[in-house]
């Protein structure tokens, strides 16, 4: 197959165990997927499936038990500014202001104080905070909190996106604005996204593929592609194309 | 039960509980009046104590002869080199616990046994190696606001959210740059809480220190006072040097809050 070499990431064979005092728990067995440059991918599935642990694995956080994770053909050896994280608690310096924590990879990486401001200026537009830039993130509601973090992952440019849970915490209306609002980012800066939920709505709506994972052991369960059409609207979360195949990745959540 | 006054409504607590809201002011100032004339009541009423006009005019005449200030100057000297010292040693220690583990196993042990010790009581020893000039008394106040310090500080470090490790980590950040630019600034308000109970520390063994061993300060003169039963030097002493400590306790707050403004306050 000519997609393992292709892929942007490739997980072969990936197991983690956990030994909770003297009990050993498998988060995930055996898995093996392949994702593509520029897709974006959800991963659902209910808790204990390993889509977190999937997601760390990938972010070079953790480290799997037996198996490899490959970035661009490159075994995940920690953590890197080519791939970005943004967490579900938001997890932004709370002494730094939304401009502040927006540079603060840019600043890692050495970038110039005047080349700097501009991107951090270009991605903090990009997320719509402008009005804001100078603010401290204990000033921001919980949805602006989230898009800071996006345009901080953002802004080191990062060809590959992780996400795990990031609208989680978010009341309904806040979320549905904030998929739409990612739709756009990633619409006009195509990246390499793995975006872990349990909302299957969020799935199906965010998604090229949906992921649907098992527990006990995690383990990838099935796979639904999505065909719904760019820019993802609200008439197409109406529709009975989007209900058709929110219903099979309901099906493959609720009943495996 | 009869209430004599309504109860004063609750200030809202928008800010942190550090910036009062301007209206407790009044109240301040009407408590220090109240206890002033209490205390001028009390003098008036027979009790062995000088009253206030008293012991201002004793502090006048110590201000003009310039004992006050040598003897404020002497103490303030004392206690800023020991707390700087002190508190600089605890953030470099505290980081060192936190950060590493090996760290931690050397210095934990002696940490625990003298924190149990008052520093106070380890002048007779200090005095016996160091002698009696100045470095036993800052090494009594360094060891005060260092052990005050130091667990503080420790804390904060261990107390950083690993999510914000994690988060700097994943834009690039190697060690340096995590503790630099993660860890420091998180334990600050460690930190500074740490000092402030150090500073309060110093003071305390401050004026202990004088009064066991000393040719002049605050705490010395008081001590002399005692010997000619000059009850209103005491008393400058001890009014000098609560607004001494209540100054300096006030510009590490000020300054501290400066540090810790982006602080979530409830």
């Amino acid at each position: 197959m000519s997609t393992a070499t292709t892929a942007r990431i490739a997980v072969r064979d990936v197991s983690r165990h956990f030994t909770v005092g003297r009990e050993r728990f498998t988060a995930l067995d055996r898995v093996t997927l392949d994702i593509a440059d520029n897709e974006f991918v959800t991963l659902v599935g209910p808790s204990g499936c390993g889509k977190t642990t999937l997601l760390n694995i990938l972010a070079g956080l953790d480290h799997p038990t037996s198996g490899d994770a490959l970035v661009g053909g490159e075994p995940v050896r920690g953590p890197g500014p080519g791939r970005g994280v943004i967490f579900q608690q938001y997890a932004l310096f709370p002494w730094l202001t939304v401009r502040g924590n927006v540079e603060f990879g840019l600043r890692t990486a050495g970038v110039g104080r005047r080349e700097r401001r501009e991107r951090a200026e270009h991605f903090i537009r990009l997320v719509g905070l402008e009005q804001f830039a100078d603010a401290l993130p204990k000033t921001l509601s919980g949805g602006m909190k989230q898009r800071c973090a996006i345009a901080r992952a953002y802004a080191v440019n990062p060809s590959i996106l992780l996400m795990d849970e990031p609208f989680g915490a978010l009341d309904a209306l806040t979320r549905v604005r904030l998929q739409e609002q990612l739709l756009d980012t990633w619409n006009a800066e195509r990246r390499t996204v793995v975006f872990v939920t349990h909302d299957v709505d969020e799935a199906v709506f965010l998604a090229n593929r949906v992921i649907v994972m098992a527990a006990r052991p995690g383990r990838v369960f099935a796979t639904v592609d999505v065909d719904l059409p760019h820019p993802r609207t609200e008439q197409i979360r109406l529709s009975p194309e989007f209900a058709a195949l929110r219903n099979r990745v309901w099906q493959a959540v609720h009943h495996q | 039960m009869a209430v004599v006054t309504p109860p004063v409504p609750a200030p809202a607590r928008t800010t942190s509980p550090a910036r009062r809201p301007r209206s407790l002011l009044p109240l301040n100032l009407v408590s220090v009046a109240a206890g002033v004339g209490l205390w001028w009541a009390l003098a008036a009423a027979g009790l062995q104590f000088p009253t206030p006009a008293e012991v201002a005019v004793q502090a006048g005449r110590m201000a003009a002869d310039g004992t006050l200030l040598d003897d404020a100057v002497a103490s303030l000297l004392r206690v800023l080199t020991g707390f700087v010292l002190g508190s600089a040693a605890a953030i470099v220690v505290g980081f060192l616990m936190g950060w590493y583990a090996v760290a931690r196993g050397l210095f934990e042990p002696w940490i625990q046994f003298f924190r149990t010790i008052p520093p106070l009581a380890m002048l007779p020893l200090v005095l016996v190696l160091l002698g009696i000039d100045e470095t036993p008394k800052v090494f009594v106040i360094f060891l005060a606001a260092f052990l005050s310090c130091v667990i503080s500080t420790y804390q904060g470090v261990v107390s950083v959210e690993r999510t914000l490790i994690n988060a700097a980590r994943v834009l690039g950040a190697g060690d340096a740059t995590v503790f630099a630019r993660v860890v420091v600034p998180a334990s600050t308000p460690f930190i500074l809480v740490g000092m402030r109970v150090g500073l309060g520390a110093a003071w305390a063994t401050l004026v202990a220190a004088e009064l066991l061993a000393a040719q002049e300060g605050l705490g010395h003169r008081m001590q002399t006072a005692q010997l000619y039963y000059d009850l209103p030097t005491i008393f400058v002493g001890i009014v000098s040097i609560g607004v001494l400590g209540l100054l300096m306790d006030r510009a590490l707050l000020l300054g501290g809050n400066r540090l810790t403004r982006w602080q979530e306050t409830r």
